[in-house]
């Protein structure tokens, strides 16, 4: 019989590595050579980013179950960013700046760029800040964040097609990371990053693929990540080794099967997190703390 | 490993006498290497080529039948490493263990609560396939009893799990008409094991400490004739399991090592002491290739999200999933509810009925084959056209359920709104959100 060797797969490029946030409690993210989990053939530097969300807003039509740990504090960003990191461990947060959203109250950017600064003073991991996923107004907004935050390194998402050569100006100017995002397009994911890095500095820029919840998609986010994966390591294509994101935990809560079951929702979310993870994700925006601590268990 | 034409060429006779329906052995040849021509077409084939031919041609991993009857099932048969490639195919059989000392009251009430746990979506049934009957005392009476059980009042079918070769006769004697799988042979009892399911013609697990120690096992198993093969490295530690998983697929599909071209058996339940992270060790199985994954318990709240994980990562990403045409009723609607229309895609349909369901009002929603396109590529491609909507519309039959005649199309597709109006004279044609987040806002306002 012939001695058997395990087929190992050797690849030479790595996944770009980005860091978020500054100081002793900043982030990195990426910089694996390999496959999710792949220990035994080559190197995964940083274990996934897991960021808790929290909104600048009280939050409306949010699951009871999901409302629930937050309860005490939802009314006020800071306490509830405090709460986050202090009592469920969360090691990065992302604030959604919803009180800007054209559709609902329509703030100003710049009370929204002020917010995030309190925000921003208040806790010291590092910080996602997340528009209001309009093109037009996310270009005033995450403008304004990026100035008024300058040099807190914060992750500004989402910049997309329409708007991204204004925010990621202004990121450059006051050192913040962006997330670059293209919907479920693993071409348009590539057109946008080299859009970007003829001024940008790749190392800043996270992808956003778009994710979908388990039972709503999750299959396409899941394929989208992983072919992302192989063109960035196995075809060494350097406008695909950015770190990827996956922003789920909102649609996991609004599906009807995490709203009608507590334990349900959180499994919902913990799966699709992991799945995600298994196709390569490196940074995950997560809604309920239980679910945030099953998948800490995982992978840590 | 496939072989190339010129490879099958050689094994021809090479007479060129067209009976085939091609000029030449050779251009024969080629077509049976990529897939245009059936071997059975050549009737001069010697029975030594045709086994070498079926030996090259069997698929890298091999499908294995476990079971009978409506949970009946196949696992393996996968072709490549990563779902976008191609497809997956047969997706990772779930089962709960059970251990023989069960009481027999216990062991009916968790049959009934079990077989309860089955799910509808897009009109597939959702459940589980297998019991592993675990024997935890070598009493072969309690064993078979148990397997009898099973096999003769619930719809699943069977893992018997012992290596005693005593109790595993007993349990085969008991469901063997169930094709079960047995667990497992091992390097001490795989002489016995073999000579069992080969008189019993029943899958077989082998069972070693390493990847590298299952080799020498299923190499015996398959010189004695044996084809139905499923393999445990023996790792119940998530990483080492999950590097097996990974380098057994690949040794199967990359290398074309034949003695790893088989199913695995993955067991969450001894990885973990709870059943929420064993949920999470599970879906992991899910998503990179586990064959048959056993958990310690079924509960509906972790089950229902594994099923549709699997459902999910199984589909074939070739073919969208779709809904069927017709009107669908949301929040019981009456005469004067809204009406919507959208695309059949599958997503499409469970994300804008998800919001019309969440924002509790009344609504009908119909759904348009569109070929399985989500609304922007579906109205881009044509397949959502502005006099198919309108046509559909009509004789959807919604005419009769409803007194006013209002139309919500999605904001994708404001721009069949004209031809929609033209085919529906007397409706208002109104151009809906783009985002299906922003429906109930929408509905809310109207
Ligand atoms: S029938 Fe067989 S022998 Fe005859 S030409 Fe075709 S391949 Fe050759």
């Amino acid at each position: 019989m012939m001695k058997y060797e395990p087929p190992l797969e050797k690849i030479s490029v790595n996944i770009r590595e980005t860091v978020v946030g500054h100081g002793e409690k900043a982030l990195k993210i990426g910089g694996e050579n390999t496959l999710p989990f792949h220990f035994f053939e080559g190197s995964l530097p940083n274990p996934p980013g897991l960021a808790l969300e929290i909104l600048d807003t009280e939050p409306e039509n949010w699951a009871p179950s999901v409302l629930e740990p937050f309860e005490d504090v939802v009314s006020d960003p800071v306490k509830w960013a405090k709460k986050c990191v202090e009592v469920f461990g969360a090691e990065m947060l992302c604030l959604r700046l919803l009180s800007a959203d054209p559709m609902g109250k329509n703030g100003s950017a710049e009370e929204a760029a002020e917010i995030t600064k309190i925000v921003a003073d208040a806790v010291d991991v590092p910080l996602i800040v997340w528009g209001t996923d309009m093109e037009e107004k996310d270009a005033q907004v995450l403008t304004q964040v990026a100035r008024a935050c300058s040099g807190k390194n914060l992750l500004l998402a989402p910049l997309v097609k329409g708007n991204y050569e204004e925010i990621a100006k202004a990121a450059m100017e006051h050192g913040h990371a962006i997330v670059a995002q293209a919907s479920m397009d693993a071409n348009l994911t590539k057109e946008l990053n080299i859009a970007l890095c003829k001024f940008f500095p790749p190392e800043k820029i996270v992808i956003d693929p778009t994710a979908s919840a388990l039972g709503y998609g999750l299959e396409y986010t899941f394929s989208i990540i992983e072919e992302i994966k192989q063109f960035g390591l196995a075809d060494k294509d350097k406008m695909m080794q950015m770190p990827i994101l996956c922003d789920f935990g909102g649609d996991c809560w609004r599906t009807k099967e995490a709203k009608e079951n507590r334990e349900q929702g959180i499994l919902w979310e913990a799966i699709t997190g992991i799945t995600f993870i298994l196709a390569g994700a490196n940074l995950l925006i997560l809604r309920h703390p239980e679910a945030l601590k099953l998948i800490k268990e995982m992978v840590v | 490993m496939a072989l190339t034409g010129i490879q099958i060429f050689k094994l021809l006779p090479k007479t060129n006498c067209k009976e085939c329906g091609v000029p030449t052995c050779l251009a024969f040849a080629m077509n049976l290497a990529s897939g245009k021509a059936e071997l059975d077409s050549c009737p001069y084939v010697s029975d030594e080529a045709r086994e070498k031919l079926a030996e090259a041609s069997a698929p890298p991993i091999r499908p294995v039948k476990i079971g009978k009857g409506v949970r009946a099932a196949t696992t393996g048969g996968e072709t490549v490493q990563y779902r976008h490639e191609k497809t997956f195919y047969n997706p990772v059989l779930l089962g709960a263990m059970l251990g023989s000392d069960i009481a027999e009251a216990d062991l009916e009430t968790k049959l009934k609560t079990w077989n309860a746990l089955q799910f509808e979506r897009v009109g597939l049934n959702l459940r589980p396939e297998l019991i592993a009957l675990k024997d935890v005392n070598g009493d072969k009476d309690a064993f078979a009893q148990v397997a009898k059980k099973i096999a003769g009042t619930s719809e699943f079918n069977l893992i018997l799990m012992t290596e005693n070769t005593e109790v595993m006769k007993a349990g085969i004697e008991a469901c063997g008409f169930k094709r079960p799988l047995m667990y497992a042979a091992t390097a001490e009892n795989i002489d016995a094991y073999a000579a069992l399911a080969k008189e019993n013609n029943l899958p077989v697990t082998v069972k070693a400490d390493s990847v590298e120690g299952l080799i020498p096992l299923s190499e015996k198993l398959s010189e004695m004739g044996l084809k139905d093969i499923v393999i445990d490295s023996g790792s119940r530690e998530i990483k080492q399991s999950h590097q097996d998983q990974v380098t057994i697929r690949r040794a199967a599909l990359k290398d074309g090592n034949r003695a790893l071209g088989f199913p695995t058996i993955t067991f969450p339940c001894e990885m973990s002491s709870n059943l929420d992270m064993e949920t999470l060790i599970a879906s992991t199985f899910v998503a990179k290739y586990g064959g048959i994954v056993v958990l310690s318990d079924f509960a509906g709240e972790s089950l229902f999200p594994l099923l549709l994980e699997r459902l999910n990562i199984f589909t074939d990403p070739q073919r969208p999933m779709t809904v069927t045409e017709g009107i669908y009723e949301i929040n019981n609607p009456d005469e004067n509810s809204p009406v919507m229309v959208t695309t059949n895609f599958a997503l499409t349909y469970f994300i804008v009925s998800g919001e019309i369901e969440g924002s509790r009002i009344p609504s009908w929603l119909l759904i348009k084959d569109s070929e399985g396109l989500s609304v922007m590529t579906a109205w881009a491609a044509g397949k959502f056209a502005g006099d198919d909507v309108g046509m559909f519309v009509k004789k959807s039959g919604i005419k009769d359920k409803v007194k006013q005649q209002e139309l919500i199309i999605p904001g994708y597709a404001a721009a069949i709104a004209g031809d929609v109006e033209e085919e529906l004279p007397g409706w208002t044609i109104t151009v809906g959100p783009r985002e299906a987040a922003h429906i109930p806002g929408f509905l809310k306002a109207k």
